[in-house]
């Protein structure tokens, strides 16, 4: 649908046989599924606007019955249990994981809109894989290096967001469940759904009732989350915006807290880089989840004596990016998330049009229903601009220019957020040298946006504090 | 049907079955082969009664088991460690499912009482877990980056030795056998292991267990038979890389024999420990000298 042209794709649809929803959800607390004591909201597919369940909105009393189930679990049972039996419920969570991972992929899709082939082949197995690799640590806690007596905080208290549903969630519960915490998780407002599904799993995998607690809800519930005198660790990955108040809300507390927060990543191409790859790694960087990625090449600065063929390529490659159903397995840029996002993505857009630089698209039929938005880039962009400054979540990409390594580093480094950068060269030496000078938790070298559940992800500056992944993921669920 | 049809018909249904009895073999490259030699040797219980014949090993046998390793080594050192932790948890989920057998068959070579071959099994599922979960945290447990005093980028991670041949303790039978397998393999290196006497029973359903799990063929390779009669051939051999002495007696002469055989190409050599306790917690104390260190140096400038 979303390109004529020399390239013609049959549909090819995946079956959402294998998902079966619910006409509504409750609450996931001490191992069963509750009723909310408050109402409840819709959650939509992203695509097609359809309704595809209600889900019961958390509040303060649900949160309260959250965290006793979750302190309960973690004084009766949890905490006592030794690593190597912990170990054993979270390599069950893997495998249920990998079991039924088609239906979380199909479920993720329609819930988030992403496209099929990145839940399928991004999300999920990085989820389980996310898992399996903290369930080995549950025993081998001494061996981290952080302490010589490593000891679980005690309830976790996790907020997280709508980009990658469950990658997130997986990124929160197993590191937590490993160290030995139980926690109380709140999954965005407009995608709960594999949350819950994994509720399901917790339920398969017999983990001990309490030891996770899911409570669906909007920003209200999260903040009851994050401010519950029960909770000993906060854990939120989300806006830079959200996560200051969540700094100021724990302030003078004895809670331990990650923030992994928003990004406005320099993705720099010298002009000794191989740019057909770079070309794929600017598409990569920036398209991928339709750019809802904390981590997103959204600034791409180019070596001035190669900006123009860049460019060019870029927009050749940019004509054969295909926007549409989230489902089919073809697509590349599925639906953008909600209807607020996408006001959001306009609005910034339209200032970058209004501030002077060059918006292009390439042609691109949007599907009539749902919330899309084609990929676009901003030429002749001036670092003052906003959307060179503000993270916008979507598929924008503004393209700046440098000279010398200097400049590029000084560009780079010219944001409030610190979370990655790209560096695109084929002399080692450079990108060893830039790596050492970019201020950004996370530098990929002629590659972009690539996860490893052994590898630590976290930001500088306001891209938040504290690292997620790897040895160094087990500092924020131990006390040491 | 008559009363006398059926009462024929129920008294051969309760008349005792005659068993069908595994032949057992070796474990070489992915397959079960008899020993070249054709020699078998017979496993008896603590009290006499035979059990079965086992294939008795031979000089010729080590060898093809070595080339197997070989073979096999550098794909297994290839696959990610997310990989080969998969494979060793795929293990566990096979021996696991097994555990009433493997029990049983402990039982009958050991001796002993059932709840102790339980705790056995027991203890080497979850010793099979305790390696699957390193495989991806050696490098961060083991490596560093180093901060050399100059512009250079210096990166220490582990890498596997090569081809490890080990000599499995008598007893515990499976739990001796994992514990000194498991280690070896799970930081991509191949092994020969010789199981000796009557562990070759629990040995070679181990293989089965393992040829079940997605360990590539050769990766692991079992001999059953003499340690006397094969350990000095493996300890000589000048393509093994290492060699755990578990199954040697500490301070014999045996043991000091082959560590002056395997100086010849200098092998990596775990000495047997006196009274060692199979259960205790193993720590990396058998990954570790399996390991090399490599350094990388990297120029950092414009």
């Amino acid at each position: 649908m979303a390109n004529s042209g020399i390239f013609e794709y049959a549909p090819a649809p995946e079956s959402r046989s294998v998902v079966d929803l619910k006409a509504s959800y409750g609450l996931f607390v001490d191992g069963e599924f509750t009723e909310g004591s408050a109402g409840s909201f819709k959650t939509v597919n992203p695509a097609t606007e359809e309704v595809l369940a209600e889900v019961a909105m958390g509040d303060d009393a649900d949160v309260d019955r959250a965290v006793a189930a979750a302190r309960r679990a973690y004084d009766q049972v949890w905490s006592r249990l030794p690593g190597r039996e912990r170990a054993k419920y979270i390599f069950r969570i893997a495998r249920i994981i990998q079991e039924r991972a088609r239906e979380l992929a199909v479920l993720e899709s329609l819930d988030n809109g992403k496209p099929i082939r990145e839940s399928r082949d991004v999300d999920i197995p990085l989820a389980a894989a996310h898992f399996f690799y903290y369930a080995g640590w549950a025993d081998k806690l001494p061996y981290a290096n952080l302490g010589p007596d490593p000891k679980p905080l005690g309830v976790a208290g996790q907020v997280i967001p709508w980009n990658f549903p469950l990658l997130m969630l997986a990124w929160k519960v197993a590191p937590a469940l490993a160290c030995g915490n139980t926690v109380v998780l709140k999954p965005a407002e407009t995608t709960p759904l594999t949350a819950l599904l994994f509720a399901e799993i917790c339920q398969q995998a017999d983990l001990p009732p309490g030891v996770v607690n899911i409570v669906t809800g909007a920003g209200a519930t999260g903040a009851a989350v994050v401010g519950h005198p029960g909770v000993d660790k906060v854990a939120f990955t989300g806006s830079t915006e959200v996560g200051r108040l969540i700094a100021k809300q724990v302030a003078g507390t004895a809670k331990k807290v990650t923030l992994e927060l928003g990004g406005k990543a320099a993705n720099l191409v010298f002009e000794d880089a191989p740019l057909e790859q770079a070309v794929e790694g600017i598409v990569d960087g920036i398209f991928f989840n339709q750019g809802h990625v904390c981590c997103a090449g959204s600034r791409l600065l180019v070596q001035e004596s190669v900006a123009e063929e860049v460019v060019d390529r870029l927009r050749e490659r940019m004509k054969t990016l295909r926007v549409g159903d989230p489902l089919d397995k073809n697509t590349d840029i599925g639906a953008i998330n909600s209807a607020e996002q996408l006001a959001k993505i306009r609005t910034l857009s339209e200032a970058g049009e209004a501030e002077g630089a060059t918006r292009w698209s390439p042609p691109c039929e949007l599907p009539e229903r749902g919330f899309f938005f084609a990929p676009t880039i901003f030429t002749g962009v001036s670092q003052a601009h906003r959307i060179a400054r503000e993270e916008i979540f979507g598929p924008v990409l503004s393209v700046l220019t440098f000279r010398t390594p200097a400049e590029a580093v000084e560009k780079a480094n010219n944001t409030a957020y610190g979370l990655s950068a790209g560096v695109w060269t084929d002399k080692g030496s450079r990108i060893l040298w830039l790596a050492q000078r970019m201020r950004a938790g996370v530098v990929w070298a002629n590659t972009f946006n690539r996860f490893d559940p052994t590898s630590p992800f976290g930001g500088y500056k306001e891209s938040g504090y504290g690292r997620e992944g790897g040895r160094h993921g087990l500092e924020a669920y131990l006390d040491v | 049907m008559s009363k006398t049809a059926a009462k024929n018909a129920a008294a051969a249904a309760e008349a005792p079955r005659s068993s069908v009895r595994k032949t057992y073999k070796l474990y070489i490259g992915g397959a079960f082969p008899r020993s070249e030699s054709g020699r078998s040797y017979t496993v008896t219980a603590p009290g006499g009664e035979f059990i079965a014949n086992a294939a008795q090993a031979s000089r010729k046998d080590a060898r093809d088991a070595v080339r197997a390793a070989r073979s096999a080594q550098a794909g297994w050192a290839k696959a990610t460690a997310y990989n080969r932790g998969q494979v060793l948890y795929r293990i566990a989920e096979m021996l696991e499912e097994r555990r009433d057998q493997f029990a049983q068959q402990i039982v009958s070579v050991e001796g002993g009482a059932s709840a102790a071959a339980y705790a056995q099994v027991d203890a080497a599922v979850d010793r099979w877990v305790w390696y699957a979960g390193w495989s991806d945290k050696l490098s961060q447990v083991l490596g560093s980056a180093n901060s050399v005093a100059g512009p250079y980028w210096n990166i220490s991670s582990p890498e596997p030795t090569g081809v490890v041949a080990v000599l499995a303790p008598a007893t515990p039978t499976l739990l001796g056998l994992t514990s000194v397998i498991a280690p070896a393999i799970v930081g991509g290196n191949a092994v020969v292991a010789v199981a000796p006497d009557a562990c070759a029973v629990p040995a070679v359903t181990l293989g089965e267990v393992m040829a079940t799990s997605d360990l590539p063929g050769g990766v692991v390779n079992l001999l059953t038979g003499s340690t006397a009669e094969l350990a000095p051939w493996l300890a000589a051999h000048l393509d093994v890389n290492a060699l755990d002495l578990a199954g040697v007696e500490a301070g014999s002469e045996l043991a000091r024999e082959l560590e002056v055989a395997a100086a010849e190409n200098l092998k990596r050599v775990v000495r047997p420990g006196r009274d060692h306790d199979w259960n205790a917690d193993p720590g990396l104390a058998r990954v570790k000298p399996f390991l090399e260190t490599k350094t990388v140096w990297h120029p950092v400038g414009i």
